[in-house]
């Protein structure tokens, strides 16, 4: 029951984007379209798994003072195997999201959840938290890349729906649109954690 | 939390060289195995473009020309069929685009009339200039010869209908078209002695 806790939270509860509020760069950068949100949230969501899994096993190896540059050395290592096997076998998806990619060694998630969950759990807690949170993390870019989407460019998943000629509205898939949708996703959220 | 190693200097450097040296092995191995996919993605998506361009051929033979105008070469692509030469395809760039440099594949007949565009790399927004690659902005060059076609757009009096709301990408683009054709002019003459 315990670790089922640990794995919905990042739905809701304790959502990375809705609710923590950490990485918010990455997710307003990549979400222009639905499968740019998804390859994102998967991406993390592999980094964050692999991420916490070693760190809860090696913790107690690392002496205290030096524990920030072996969490940041072990992530880095991860993320340049997900950019470099990405580049191998989805070149289409690395092609949109190829810059921000290697923005995952800074994103707040993966060092947060390294610092204030595994450095202090057991291995199967911190997989279960890894994959709780960066499919919660998933979750919410998608449904934001989907949102700008429909309303910006009238497709989803790149399947359109609206006139081919007929253009969205355009500050949707623009910055702005961007924090429209966060703000308003993030007042939703709240909504209905405060009901609970 | 648990029982941790003391802070000793010698604790805090070993740790330090032992996690970067497995790190570094391992992104080693990782490198060498996508290695080859990595380079075939590439090739392919080049020898997809290169069909895509030109009309039906079959082989290329590169050459590096130089622009006037920059210090980095572009690779033409001459297709041939047989004896004749069918075409002239062209990794050109330009460095106008909005968000810096993209670079994309275009193809000439042995006339010198556009074939067809293919953009390689990009980093314009998406939804706004990344519409450059769509058929609506990029087909309205198919078939023109750019000695009789004014390559700017219509509000620099030329004749291509820039993307809405992006006219910078749209320049950016013909400046790339300009690029790789006055490197065709020389050919084109040779073709027609």
């Amino acid at each position: 029951m315990n670790q089922w806790k640990n794995f919905t939270k990042g739905f809701l509860k304790e959502n990375p984007i809705l609710v923590l509020v950490l990485g918010t760069c990455p997710t307003l950068a990549v979400t222009s379209s639905a499968i740019n949100g998804l390859g994102m949230g998967m991406a993390t969501t592999f980094v964050l798994l692999m991420s916490n899994v070693i760190i809860a096993s090696i913790k107690s190896f690392i002496p205290s003072s030096v524990r920030i540059p072996a969490f940041i050395v072990v992530i880095a290592s991860f993320v340049t195997i997900v950019d470099l096997v990405m580049q191998a076998y989805t070149p289409d998806l690395y092609n949109s999201l190829g810059i921000f990619i290697p923005l995952i060694v800074v994103n707040c998630i993966v060092l947060g959840r390294a610092e204030a969950f595994a450095s202090k759990q057991n291995v199967v807690s911190s997989a279960i938290d890894g994959i709780g949170m960066g499919l919660g993390f998933a979750f919410a870019l998608t449904i934001l890349g989907a949102v700008r989407e429909i309303l910006g460019a009238g497709s989803i998943f790149n399947y359109k729906f609206i006139n081919p000629d007929a253009d969205g509205i355009l500050v949707f898939v623009l910055a702005p649109g961007a924090f429209f949708g966060l703000g308003f996703m993030i007042a939703l959220v709240n909504m209905i954690n405060a009901k609970k | 939390m648990s029982a941790k190693k003391k802070n000793s200097l010698f604790n805090l450097t070993s740790t330090l060289l032992i996690i970067s040296g497995i790190a570094a092995f391992v992104l080693a191995e990782v490198y060498v195995v996508t290695l080859d996919p990595i380079n075939q993605a590439k090739v392919k998506k080049k020898e997809a473009a290169l069909k895509e361009v030109l009309p039906q051929f079959e082989k290329t033979t590169e050459v590096r020309l130089k622009p006037e105008d920059s210090k980095d070469s572009i690779s033409m692509f001459i297709a041939t069929k047989g004896s004749d030469t069918v075409g002239y395809a062209f990794e050109t760039y330009t460095d106008k685009g909005f968000s810096g440099r993209f670079t994309f594949m275009i193809g000439f007949n042995a006339k010198g009339d556009i074939v067809n565009t293919k953009v390689l790399d990009h980093k314009e927004t998406p939804g706004l200039g990344s519409k450059m690659a769509d058929d609506k902005f990029k087909n309205q060059f198919n078939g023109k010869n750019p000695a009789t076609y004014k390559l700017a757009v219509k509000k620099d009096m030329g004749d291509v209908d820039a993307i809405t709301a992006s006219t910078i990408t749209s320049r950016a683009f013909c400046d790339g078209i300009n690029r790789a054709y006055l490197l065709l002019k020389p050919y084109l003459k040779g073709g027609k002695q």
